[in-house]
C-alpha cells in the first residue's frame, strides 16, 4: 500500500525545482508590475477592469499550480479545492447581480 | 493484512493531514468570498466619510504586495530545504519567510494608523467597517502564519524539524501560500479596482 | 498511554476503560458517537418542551400562558435549538458511530479533533442555554435573557438599537461556538471518507448512509463560512458600531438575509441528507432486497447538495429581488424537487416485489417518505414568488418546514436509533413499544402539523404570541395543540422503552440481516472495531458471496488502541472562555482581559495537542 505513496513522492520530486520557483517569483514580480502600471496608466483605462482580473487570476494561478504544488500533486486536492472555490466566485458574482453592482 | 501496515493503510495512498488541509483551505476560500462580495457590494455606497480614492496609498501597498509574494518564494525554498535535511538554509529560509510576514504585517498597521488619522476607523462608514474588516481578517490570518513558521523555525533550531517533519513544514506553506492567494485578490480587488464615488444623494 | 493488547497465547482483547475520566478523554468514535447521541437527544427533549409551551401558549385565543417577550424567546431558541443543538448533533451521534464502521476502518482521521467537535458542540450548546437563567448578570429586569428574534435573526432586529440587551449576542456567539464544531468535524469526516475506506471499498461500493453524509460534510465546510460572516458582521455592529447592517450609513439589511440564507438553504440540506441516507440503508434490510438504483440514488444526493446551492434566495421571495432574480431562484427551486423525486421513486422501487418486514426502523424509514412528500409538495408550492407571496410568513410555511424536518429528519433519525440501537449497546430496543411510539408519533405529528397547511392559508402569521377569537383559527389550533402533546406522550414511549431496553436479549452481530460491514462485528463492536482490515469485495459485503474477507471474532496479534486526550476538552474551553469574554462586552477591560485569558487556554490546548504523543 505504500507502493502509491512512493510514486506520489517520486513523481513530486521530479517537477518542482528552485528554477521553476525563481521563475515564477520572477512573473510573479513582473505581473504586479504590470498590474501597477495598468492601474496608473490613462490609456488603459477603458479596460482597467478586465486587464487587472486577468493579471492577478495569472498570479493566482501560478501561486496555486507551482507554490501550492496542486500542478504536479494528485487530482484529489484539485477537486477538493476547487469546488468551494468555484462556489466562493459564485457567491461574489451572484451577490453582485442581487445588489445591482454587476 | 499485518497490524503495522493496517495502522496506516491509506485509500488514496496520501497523507490524511494534507487532505484534511485542502478542505480546510476550500471553506476559507467561502471565508473570504463572503467578505470580498460584501465589500464590492458596499463599495461606493458609503453615505459620508473617506473612500478608496481619497485614502489608498498604492505605492506603499504595492511593496508589501511584492513582499508578500517573495515570502511566497522563501516558503518554497524552506519546504524544499527541509525536504532535502539542509538544516541551516531550512532556517534560514524559515526565518526570511516569518520576516517578511511580520514586515507585511507592519506596512498593515502603518497603513491603518494613517486612515485613522486621516479620519477612516472602523465605523466612520460603510467603507472603514468593510475594508478594515476584510483586510484585517486577512492580517489575522497573516499573523497566525507568522506564529505558525516561528514554531517551525524553533522546532528546526531544536533539531526536531528532520525531512520526516517534512509534510508539517509543506501544509505550514500550503498555509501561507493561501494567504498570499487571498492578498492577490484582495490587491487587486480593493485597491487596483476603484469604483468611482457616486454623485451626493444618488444610491 | 498507549493501551496496546498483551500478547498471550491467544491475544486478549482490550478492554475499553471505564469510568468518567476515560469518557471526557476519549477519543474513539464509538463513545463520542454516543456523546452526541446522548447530549442531542436531551436538547431535543429541551426543543421539544419549547414546543409545548408554544403550543399550550397558542391552544387557543387570547391566552396569557407565557407573555409576548418570552413566547419569542421560545420559538427562537426551539428554532435554533432543533436545528443546532438536536438534529445535526443526532445525524452526527451517526456519523461518528457508523461511518467508520460501514468502509471498514478503526476510527475517524482524527481521533482527537473529533472529541473538539463533541466538546465544543456541548459547552456552546449550554453556552446558548446559559441565556435562559442569565439575566441577573445582565442587570436584566428578568431571569431569561435567551435570544428572542427568530433562529434566522434577521437585520436589523438584532441592531442593539432594536435588541439591547444580551440575548442576540448569545445567539451569535453561540452559533459562531456551534459553527466551529461543525467545521471541524466536517473536516475529520471527509478526510475519514476520502482515505479510511478499507481496501475494495470503493467509491460506488459505499454505502448510501456514508455517501450522503460525505455531501453534508461539503455543505458544511461551505456554508458555514458565510453565516461566519454575516455573523461576524452583526456581532460588530453590536459590540464596535460597525456599519454592516446600517441603514443609515448606507448599509443594506438584505445583505444579512442574503448571507443568512447562503448559509440557511444549504442547512436545511445539512439536515435532511443523513436522514435520507439513513432511509436508504433500513428500506433495503427490511425488504431484503438491494436499494433500486444505487448510483442514480448517490448521484442525486450530489445533485441535491450541490443545486441546493442555489436556491437560498427563496427565502426572500416577499423581498422585492426583482422579477429576473425571483425567476431565477424560481426556476433553480423547482429543479431540485427532480433528483428528489428520484430518491423518493427509488426507495419505493426498493421496496416493490421485496419480502417486506414492518419492524420499527422500517415504519420509520417509510414514515419519512410518506411525510417528505408531503413536505416536499408544500416546498414546491413555495418555489412560485407568486404564491409564496400568499405563503410566506404565515403557518402554512411552518407546516412544510415542520413536515419534512419533523415527519423527514426527524423520523429518519429515529429509524437510525432502532436500526442501530443493536449494534451501539448490545442488545435492541423492544419492538412492540417501539411501534407504539411510531404510531403516537405519526399521529402526533400529523394531528400538529396539517392543520396548519389551512391557518396558514387563512392568514395566521408566523410568530405571533396570540391571535383573535374571531379570524376561524381556533379549532386548528386546537388540534394542533393536541397533536403536538401526543407527540410529547410517543416520547415517553420512546424514553420508557430505552430503560427497558437493558431487558432485551442480547443482539448479536446481525439482528436484521443487513448486507453492510457494521454488522459483521460484534454488538457493541470491540474498541478496535475490526480484528483484521477486511478487503471488501461488493457493495453488499454480508448479502453478496465471498463480498467481504474473513473477519475472526479474536485479533491475530496485539491491536494498538489511541490513548485518549484531554486536549480537545482544553481547547474547547479556550473557545468558551473567550466567547463568554465577548459576552461582557459592555465593560471593556474585564471583557477584554477574559477574551485573552480564552485565547490563551485555546494556544495552549493546541500546542499541547499538536506535540503530546499520539498514535493513531
Amino acid at each position: 500500500m505504500s507502493e502509491p505513496h512512493e510514486a506520489a513522492v517520486q513523481a513530486h520530486r521530479a517537477h518542482a525545482t528552485t528554477g521553476t520557483y525563481l521563475t515564477v517569483a520572477a512573473v510573479l514580480t513582473v505581473l504586479t508590475v504590470f498590474e501597477v502600471g495598468a492601474f496608473y496608466i490613462p490609456q488603459f483605462k477603458p479596460i482597467l477592469i478586465p486587464s487587472l482580473l486577468t493579471l492577478s487570476a495569472a498570479k493566482f494561478s501560478l501561486v496555486v499550480m507551482f507554490y501550492m504544488h496542486l500542478k504536479f500533486d494528485h487530482k484529489l486536492f484539485r477537486v477538493v479545492f476547487l469546488l468551494p472555490l468555484l462556489f466562493a466566485a459564485g457567491v461574489i458574482i451572484s451577490l453582485m447581480f442581487l445588489f445591482r453592482v454587476l | 493484512m499485518s497490524h503495522a501496515a493496517a495502522a496506516h493503510y491509506t485509500s488514496t495512498g496520501l497523507d490524511s493531514r494534507k487532505i484534511a488541509f485542502w478542505a480546510f483551505i476550500g471553506s476559507e476560500c467561502l471565508l473570504f468570498g463572503s467578505l470580498i462580495a460584501t465589500y464590492l457590494v458596499y463599495e461606493g455606497k458609503s453615505v459620508s466619510g473617506p473612500t478608496t480614492h481619497q485614502i489608498l496609498n498604492i505605492p506603499l501597498t504595492s511593496v508589501s504586495t511584492f513582499d508578500l509574494l517573495m515570502s511566497s518564494l522563501m516558503m518554497v525554498l524552506a519546504l524544499a530545504a527541509v525536504q532535502r535535511g539542509d538544516r541551516v538554509w531550512a532556517r534560514v529560509w524559515l526565518a526570511a519567510t516569518a520576516t517578511l510576514g511580520a514586515v507585511f504585517l507592519s506596512f498593515q498597521a502603518f497603513e491603518f494608523t494613517h486612515f485613522v488619522r486621516e479620519g477612516l476607523g472602523f465605523t466612520t462608514n460603510l467603507f472603514g467597517s468593510s475594508f478594515f474588516t476584510l483586510t484585517g481578517f486577512h492580517g489575522g490570518h497573516v499573523f497566525v502564519g507568522v506564529v505558525w513558521l516561528t514554531t517551525l523555525l524553533v522546532r528546526s533550531l531544536q533539531g526536531k524539524l528532520g525531512p520526516d517533519k517534512a509534510l508539517n513544514v509543506e501544509i505550514a506553506g500550503l498555509y501561507w501560500h493561501f494567504v498570499d492567494v487571498v492578498w492577490i485578490v484582495i490587491f487587486t480587488v480593493v485597491y487596483l479596482i476603484q469604483t468611482t464615488p457616486l454623485p451626493q444623494g444618488v444610491r | 498511554m498507549a493501551t496496546t493488547a498483551i500478547p498471550q497465547s491467544s491475544p486478549a482483547v482490550p478492554a475499553a476503560p471505564t469510568g468518567v475520566w476515560s469518557w471526557i478523554t476519549t477519543t474513539d468514535h464509538k463513545r463520542i458517537g454516543v456523546l452526541y447521541g446522548v447530549t442531542a437527544f436531551l436538547f431535543f427533549l429541551l426543543g421539544g418542551l419549547e414546543a409545548l409551551v408554544i403550543r399550550i401558549q397558542l391552544g387557543g385565543p387570547e391566552q396569557h400562558v407565557v407573555s409576548a417577550e418570552f413566547y419569542n424567546q421560545l420559538f427562537t431558541m426551539h428554532g435554533t435549538t432543533m436545528v443546532f443543538l438536536a438534529i445535526m448533533p443526532l445525524s452526527a451521534a451517526f456519523f461518528n458511530f457508523v461511518i467508520p464502521l460501514q468502509i471498514g476502518a478503526r476510527d475517524v482521521a482524527f481521533p482527537r479533533l473529533n472529541a473538539f467537535s463533541y466538546w465544543v458542540f456541548l459547552l456552546g450548546g449550554l453556552f446558548m442555554n446559559a441565556s435562559f437563567v442569565a439575566g441577573p448578570l445582565f442587570g436584566a429586569g428578568h431571569l431569561s435573557v435567551a435570544p428572542n428574534a427568530g433562529w434566522f435573526g434577521y437585520a436589523n432586529l438584532t441592531s442593539t438599537q432594536f435588541s439591547p440587551g444580551p440575548n442576540i449576542d448569545f445567539w451569535v456567539l453561540g452559533i459562531q461556538i456551534l459553527g466551529v464544531a461543525s467545521l471541524a468535524a466536517a473536516f475529520n469526516f471527509i478526510t475519514t471518507i476520502i482515505n479510511l475506506r478499507a481496501p475494495g471499498m470503493t467509491w460506488m461500493r459505499m454505502p448510501v448512509f456514508t455517501w450522503m453524509s460525505f455531501v453534508t460534510q461539503f455543505l458544511i465546510i461551505t456554508a458555514f463560512p458565510v453565516i461566519t460572516i454575516g455573523l461576524v458582521f452583526l456581532l460588530f455592529d453590536r459590540v464596535f458600531g460597525t456599519n454592516f447592517y446600517n441603514v443609515r450609513a448606507g448599509g443594506d439589511v438584505l445583505l444579512w438575509q442574503h448571507l443568512f440564507w447562503l448559509f440557511g438553504h444549504p442547512e436545511v440540506y445539512i439536515l435532511i441528507l443523513p436522514a435520507m441516507g439513513i432511509v436508504s440503508e433500513v428500506l433495503p434490510t427490511f425488504s431484503r432486497k438491494p436499494l433500486f438504483g444505487y448510483a442514480v440514488v448517490v448521484y442525486s444526493g450530489v445533485l441535491i447538495g450541490v443545486v441546493g446551492w442555489g436556491v437560498w434566495a427563496h427565502h426572500m421571495f416577499a423581498t422585492g429581488l426583482g422579477p429576473v432574480a425571483d425567476s431565477v431562484f424560481s426556476a433553480s427551486t423547482m429543479l431540485i424537487a427532480v433528483p428528489t423525486g428520484v430518491k423518493i421513486f427509488n426507495w419505493i422501487a426498493t421496496m416493490w416485489g421485496g419480502r417486506l418486514e414492518f419492524r420499527t426502523p422500517m415504519l420509520f424509514a417509510v414514515g419519512f417518505i410518506s411525510m417528505f412528500i408531503i413536505g416536499g409538495l408544500s416546498g414546491v408550492m413555495h418555489a412560485s414568488p407568486p404564491a409564496d407571496l400568499q405563503q410566506t410568513d404565515t403557518y402554512f410555511v411552518v407546516a412544510h418546514f415542520h413536515y419534512v424536518l419533523f415527519g423527514g429528519a426527524v423520523q429518519g433519525i429515529f429509524a437510525g436509533i432502532y436500526y442501530w440501537w443493536p449494534k451501539i449497546f448490545g442488545r435492541a430496543l423492544n419492538d412492540r413499544l417501539g411501534k407504539l411510539h411510531f404510531w403516537l408519533m405519526f399521529a402526533g405529528l400529523n394531528l400538529t402539523f396539517f392543520p396548519m397547511h389551512f391557518s396558514g392559508l387563512l392568514g395566521m402569521p408566523r410568530r405571533i404570541y396570540t391571535y383573535a377569537p374571531d379570524l376561524g383559527l381556533n379549532t386548528l389550533n386546537l388540534i394542533s395543540t393536541v397533536g403536538a402533546l401526543l407527540t410529547g406522550v410517543a416520547m415517553l414511549v420512546f424514553l420508557y422503552n430505552v430503560l427497558a431496553s437493558r431487558k432485551q436479549p442480547p443482539a448479536g452481530k446481525n439482528p436484521w440481516g443487513a448486507a453492510t460491514l457494521e454488522w459483521a462485528i460484534a454488538s457493541p463492536p470491540p474498541a478496535y472495531n475490526f480484528s483484521v482490515l477486511p478487503t471488501v469485495k461488493s457493495r453488499l459485503p454480508l448479502w453478496t458471496e465471498d463480498g467481504v474477507s474473513e473477519i475472526p471474532d479474536v485479533p491475530p496479534g496485539p491491536i494498538h488502541v489511541p490513548p485518549g486526550s484531554a486536549r480537545p476538552l482544553i481547547a474547547a474551553v479556550g473557545i468558551l472562555t473567550m466567547g463568554i469574554g465577548a459576552l461582557m462586552h459592555h465593560h471593556f477591560l474585564p471583557s477584554l482581559l477574559t477574551v485573552l485569558g480564552g485565547a490563551a487556554i485555546l494556544v495552549y490546548g493546541i500546542y499541547s495537542w499538536a506535540f503530546e504523543p499520539f498514535e493513531v
